[in-house]
């Protein structure tokens, strides 16, 4: 059992643990900013999956990493408008519009890819981003190789957690998204468009799902394939919930569930063997579920949360 | 007072929804540090002509003057910058944000960020100039409804706002805190401000107001310039288009002990704990239960339906015990009851009225066979109800949230009656309705005291509960301070239960 424990906790450990979480940091925080402003964006799971798709194909065609990161990013706000124009603008049910986004942007997704590339036999492939060390604090024991050594990608996201925690709570623009996915009437009486104010945060919600899908066909597969985003995007929606709709708490739930996928993948490559693996891919699921039913019973959603706002209303 | 040149001047305002008339030609205006009373009836067109001031809605014709001035104002942003603040009957706050969050909504940072300092210098500012202290750090869920109404005031007035429209703002408050936005008020107006204070309450209206303007249905009824020196009874006139009498409570002939509760007491649920409560009330007599809200009221309340059980003590109806009875068991022995709150625990907003009119007996054979609703039953039911009611509705299906507050009311007292309760408990049966609604409904609790029913009456307002019931318990942190009969309550005798100061226990 020692020999396990072992082989488990190595440095590389860590670092896996960051690289998983990466995604779901992105998407977390997307899903965050949507959710706050009064939108659930169930069109996330849909919208990683096209953006992964978009970014890698302009990047395998340009050849640019970052026009492919762009691209991605583009899709992603292309998507958000969209969601926002049926959820916002027309005030339609938010479930069955994100799921709608969601069928849309992934048979898209397999549609253009198979446009672009056809059927090969061996799936295309990109020369995705390299790990990036950051002088001297790469040179930390244990920290530096897990955390100051890995994609650019990587370090956006660590910077986007206390970026979005500003926005959100010491800018004028976050306490609209607030005040709008609380009480919107009480936005609007004080002068602040609602229904801008949403757009503008799934909008930026899609952004950062956009740079989650980048991620995973761009620096972790450096590849796409159909399976690329598999359930990413609906872990984010509850680490939403389990992150209580907060910044440092919805990065910091990202991080543990990232623990353990990461645990799982080495418990499937050690010496327990005689466990189906399949066994190990549910531990991360598992954890959600419970995690969830333990820690979020306190959890208050924001009021205005999947109601749409009109205006001249009697 | 003196009438300078009018900060705020309306002409020939309209505004139709469909069709509805519900602002007719209405002319209005109101001068620095002039308190303008606007009143009438629900549904007279008062709190349309306001959101058309502030820019909710586009009038269909009239226009609006800002010191003389033409004005378009099209959005709350456009009052806003008019220098117009509102302060709704429903508070437009969010309540998991700070007080001071709330104040700063839609105000442009500094350098991309909140501007904290300056709000709460700002803060301080108006709170040290009209005495409306706030603590900015708690968040609004955390502050009374007073308080909210408070921070609403500021946030008009951090705004810049040089007119304040209140809608109906003693709505919510208890006495003693009505006479704080009253002092509030007047410092404001002694400042230049000008405030429209929206109301149907005529002796509110008669002690703050410097004049008033009249609407029904929709057009201009009448001006008064000397509200002071005017009598209810006039302005009731001009506000219902004929003479109020108040109606005449006879001598009482209370019966044998319809309701009775010995000994009560609830423990650490939600809300105030009840503590040893015990009451009786006779066939044929209408007691009421006085008190600051949130002294327990309310657990009594659901206790006396079945809502809530007791930890302890005995409550009997007619005699049988039903201190373990479920909301449907006591109702079966003849308990009705109209709720506090008509929209959340009265009635189903979203179904049709006829279904909420029928709900607490939709088991019953009148209104189900077999497991299957009668809806033939249910409509005649809703049908008759409403045309002995004169519930105003285009129809037994109208959705049940579009009704009026006082067309709401008048259908959950139907829905009760209608079925001689033996005992009936209200909950401020007239919060927020006109003085027209509120007759009809003393009306009705009298003849069902004089047809034996045994009523309880919660409420804030002591003049009604005065005018209405026949002795007055009042309650005190979650007991009975004392019971008064009412020919010997005077409300600064029931102040004092009220406040704790005197009584027992």
């Amino acid at each position: 059992m020692n020999a396990v424990f072992e082989q488990i906790f190595q440095v590389g450990f860590l670092a896996a643990i960051i690289r998983i979480a990466t995604p779901l940091a992105f998407a977390t925080l997307g899903e965050m900013f949507s959710e706050r402003a009064g939108v659930l964006n169930l069109g996330i799971e849909g919208i990683m999956l096209l953006c992964a798709m978009t970014g890698f194909t302009a990047t395998s065609l340009s050849g640019s990493l970052w026009l492919g990161v762009l691209v991605a990013v583009l899709t992603g706000m292309l998507m958000g408008a969209l969601h926002a124009l049926f959820t916002v603008a027309l005030g339609l049910s938010q479930h069955v519009c994100g799921i709608g986004v969601t069928l849309f942007s992934s048979g898209l997704a397999y549609f253009l890819y198979r446009l672009i590339f056809g059927q090969q036999s061996v799936p295309p492939s990109i020369k995705g981003f390299q790990t990036l060390p950051i002088p001297v604090l790469s040179d930390i024991p244990v920290l530096g190789p897990a955390v100051f050594n890995q994609f650019a990608l990587v370090y956006m996201a660590i910077l986007a957690i206390p970026l979005a925690a500003f926005v959100l709570y010491r800018t004028p623009w976050g306490l609209s998204v607030r005040m709008v996915g609380e009480n919107p009437r009480a936005a609007d009486s004080a002068g602040v468009s609602v229904i801008a104010t949403r757009f503008q945060a799934v909008i930026l919600g899609g952004a950062l799902m956009g740079l989650a899908g980048a991620f995973l066909s761009m620096a972790q597969f450096n590849a796409f394939t159909f399976g690329v985003v598999s359930g990413r995007g609906w872990v984010a929606i509850a680490l939403v919930v389990f992150g209580r709709w907060d910044p440092w708490r919805s990065a910091g739930a990202a991080l543990l569930f990232a623990f353990v996928d990461a645990l799982q993948l080495r418990m499937q490559a050690s010496g327990l063997g005689h466990i189906p693996y399949e066994a190990f891919l549910m531990l991360p699921f598992i954890f959600t579920i419970v995690a969830m039913a333990v820690m979020s019973r306190n959890a208050v959603a924001p009021s205005a949360l999947l109601k749409p706002f009109r205006r001249e209303e009697r | 007072m003196p009438t300078p040149a009018p900060l705020i001047e309306m002409r020939g305002i309209t505004k139709s929804f469909g069709a509805v008339k519900a602002n007719e030609a209405v002319d209005l205006s109101v001068a620095p540090g002039e308190i303008l009373g606007l009143l009438g009836e629900n549904g007279a067109g008062k709190t349309t002509l306001m959101n058309v001031l502030f820019g909710a809605y586009a009038p269909d014709a009239g226009e609006i003057l800002i010191q003389g001035q033409p004005a378009r104002i099209s959005s709350s942003a456009d009052a806003l910058a008019a220098g117009i603040g509102m302060v709704h009957q429903h508070f437009h706050l969010a309540a998991r944000l700070t007080v001071l969050e709330n104040l700063l909504i839609g105000i442009p940072g500094k350098s991309g960020r909140i501007d904290r300092a300056g709000g709460l210098a700002r803060l301080a500012e108006i709170s040290r100039q009209h005495g409306l202290t706030l603590d900015p750090s708690l968040p609004v869920s955390a502050l009374s409804v007073g308080e909210q109404q408070r921070l609403e005031i500021v946030k008009a007035l951090f705004r810049g706002a040089r007119l304040l429209i209140l809608d109906e703002p003693t709505a919510v408050l208890a006495p003693s805190e009505v006479d704080g936005l009253f002092s509030a008020l007047r410092s404001m107006a002694a400042q230049g401000l000008g405030i429209i204070f929206i109301s149907h309450k005529l002796n509110e209206v008669r002690a703050l107001t410097h004049r008033c303007t009249v609407l029904r249905h929709g057009r201009v009824a009448g001006r008064v310039d000397d509200p002071a020196n005017t009598t209810s009874a006039a302005m009731a006139e001009l506000m219902c288009g004929h003479e109020i009498v108040p109606p005449a409570r006879g001598p009482s002939t209370p019966g044998e002990a319809v309701l009775a509760l010995d000994g009560i007491s609830t423990s650490k649920h939600s809300g105030t704990t009840l503590r040893h409560i015990s009451l009786v009330v006779r066939a044929g007599e209408i007691l009421g239960i006085a008190g600051v809200s949130g002294n327990g009221q309310r657990a009594l309340a659901e206790v006396i339906s079945g809502v809530r059980a007791p930890d302890a003590g005995r409550m009997t109806i007619a005699g049988q015990n039903v201190s373990r009875f479920s909301p449907r068991e006591v109702q079966a022995l003849g308990l009705g009851r109209i709720p506090e709150d008509r929209m959340t625990t009265g009635l189903v907003t979203n179904l049709p009225l006829a279904d909420s009119m029928v709900l607490p007996r939709i088991g019953t054979a009148a209104f189900s066979a077999r497991g299957l609703l009668k809806p033939d039953a249910i409509r005649a039911f809703a049908e008759e109800q409403i045309k002995a009611y004169d519930i105003r509705c285009p129809g037994p299906m109208t959705r049940a949230g579009a009704l009026s507050g006082g067309n709401l009311q008048k259908a959950l007292l139907a829905r009760e009656l209608a079925f001689d309760p033996k005992v009936l408990i209200v909950s401020q049966p007239t919060r927020g309705l006109d003085i027209g609604a509120a007759r009809f409904i003393h009306e009705k609790f009298l003849d069902m005291r004089a047809k034996g029913c045994g009523i309880i009456v919660i409420g804030e307002d002591l003049e009604e509960l005065l005018v209405l019931c026949d002795r007055i318990a009042v309650m005190y942190e979650g007991h009975i301070a004392g019971t008064l009969d009412s020919a010997d309550a005077t409300v600064a005798r029931l102040g004092l239960l009220m406040t704790g100061v005197e009584g027992r226990g």
